[in-house]
């Protein structure tokens, strides 16, 4: 190949990850060929308004999407949507797909995301029985919500929570059903996860805690309940699944490219492979304000290493790392999260969760903030995000003085 | 539908149709206008969509909500004529509107 030769990019998976990075490319002058294949029927969208503003009906399909139809033509990124890669051939440097094609790339770029964790129970394939990760997941839920429907939701993390206040407001009941002892166990500290429960529970919501479900079941191959360990069946017209998310790896782990629980990167977004590049739900990442390696599925931590893959392709210089963050909207509680409680030892509690306003201060021994989680208590967040990237150090008193704005805390 | 100017830091312009009903975010970002990033998409989570809105059309943008002056009190750049720009809504006493970018949104 001349060095005239237009570059071929090739990025496997159309999410909001996908999106990003082939535009991104654009934006950083990237004038070669840029080929996004997407296994889903429709051009990259968002994904966090399908439990919440566009489930409520806020929010229509057009709003979703990440970008007008006409960008990618006009950017001159081909979208390959419906069509799915089947392999990468990391010596030949081509991918090839259901479709039967085989596509050439000087850079590959894999955007797989994660896939819903399915639970080795009875009735998982009864209809009604949904999970919810795509816009086509969301269609079907949205469909079977309405006045008087009865929604029981398995698994009380951020999705099942945030499904389950969309459903109230839709006039539906809602039934969250969680394994461990506290909504959110694995995401959000103690003090988080009381709050929540009791918000749910004052609007409405019914929150079974410290249960098992073994089984789902039916009648004429349609769900009719949730069947709980201790016997009890918990009725429902609809039965949304949300235990998780597993990273689609496969793909990169058949060709030979180095994964843990994601496929592994490094601050660039490279894999093992100099030329093959993974940002995403699907990768594992450092997290050098933690000093250890993270799967992270959110939208900044995509985007951020959409930037990184578009900037090492194209030259740049890298960017300082971003501390991941997180956000949830259930109800009128906004919730923001920076940070990852790693190295935390205690917390501060800053307002009084009963206002609803409310903001969990995560602390090392040294008083160096790791994470904060506000709710409806945006400049907690936004100070937060500022400190914990300097690595500051906060003294208890001065979190919980309420007299004290954040801004004047946040100064050094 | 109103068209509204978007400038650069670097001095660059873009012009665009502005959907009614949308957000400035919104009109931005269909438009591929580089440097208004909106990561959460409009849920005054990020503010990564900050604009500065030229004096003449401050009474016509509206007020700031409280949690988009929370957001904005920690954004880099901030000026007393600071947005977010996913909490303008854009209406017809937009038409001509001009608003500046900051450096950058992260």
């Amino acid at each position: 190949m001349s060095d005239t030769t237009p570059k071929q990019i090739v990025i496997v998976g159309a999410g909001h990850g996908g999106g990003a990075v082939a535009a991104t490319l654009r934006q950083y002058g990237f004038n070669g060929g840029i080929t996004v294949f997407g296994t889903e029927p429709i051009p990259p969208y968002q994904r966090p308004p399908l439990s919440k503003a566009w489930l409520k009906g806020e929010a229509d399909a057009a709003s979703l999407a990440l970008r007008p139809p006409a960008f990618y033509d006009k950017a001159a990124i081909a979208l390959r949507l419906s069509t799915t890669v089947t392999a990468i051939d990391r010596v030949a440097k081509t991918v090839s797909t259901d479709a039967g094609e085989t596509v050439a790339y000087d850079w590959l770029i894999l955007a797989t995301g994660a896939r819903a964790r399915r639970l080795p129970i009875p009735g998982m394939d009864l209809s009604g029985v949904l999970e919810l990760r795509t816009a086509a997941d969301a269609d079907k839920l949205k469909a079977a919500l309405g006045p008087g429907k009865k929604l029981a939701v398995v698994g009380g993390g951020y999705i099942g929570l945030e499904a389950a206040a969309s459903a109230l407001a839709l006039g539906a009941t809602a039934t969250v059903i969680e394994r461990e002892s506290r909504v959110l166990a694995r995401v959000a500290s103690e003090a988080l996860s009381a709050a929540y429960q009791v918000a749910h529970r004052k609007r409405g919501v019914t929150i079974e805690l410290g249960a098992q479900v073994a089984a789902l079941e039916g009648a004429d191959g349609h769900v009719s309940g949730v069947r709980l360990g201790d016997g009890r069946l918990v009725p429902c017209d609809v039965a949304l699944v949300g235990v998780g998310a597993v990273a689609n790896l496969e793909l990169a782990r058949d060709a030979g490219i180095v994964c843990d629980q994601g496929i592994i990167v490094d601050l660039a977004a490279r894999t093992s492979d100099p030329d093959v590049f993974a940002v995403g739900d699907c990768t594992w990442r450092p997290l050098p304000q933690y000093g250890r390696d993270f799967r992270l599925e959110s939208v900044p931590n995509a985007l951020e290493q959409a930037r990184q893959a578009a900037g090492a392709i194209c030259g740049r210089a890298p960017v300082a790392p971003e501390v991941p963050w997180f956000w949830s909207d259930q109800f009128d509680l906004k919730l923001q999260i920076v940070g990852l409680p790693f190295g935390a030892t205690h917390t501060v509690l800053r307002g009084d969760p009963a206002t609803e306003s409310f903001a969990v201060f995560h602390l090392a021994d040294d008083s160096t903030l790791r994470a904060v989680e506000a709710v409806n208590m945006a400049d907690a967040f936004m100070a937060g995000r500022l400190l914990i990237s300097k690595g500051a150090q906060l003294a208890a008193d001065k979190i919980c003085d309420m007299s004290m704005a954040m801004k004047d805390l946040a100064q050094p | 539908m109103p068209k509204v100017t978007f400038i650069e830091h670097n001095g660059t312009a873009h012009t665009v149709d502005a959907e009614l009903g949308k957000s400035l975010m919104e009109a931005a970002v269909g438009n591929a206008v580089p440097g208004i990033d909106a990561d959460c998409g409009g849920a005054c989570a990020c503010a990564t969509c900050h604009v500065f809105v030229e004096p003449e059309w401050e009474a016509k943008t509206g007020a700031r909500t409280e949690a988009e002056s929370a957001m904005l009190n920690f954004a880099a750049e901030v000026k007393p004529n600071s947005r977010l720009s996913c909490q303008i809504p854009v209406t017809e006493a937009l038409e001509g509107l001009v608003v500046r970018m900051p450096e950058g949104q992260h």
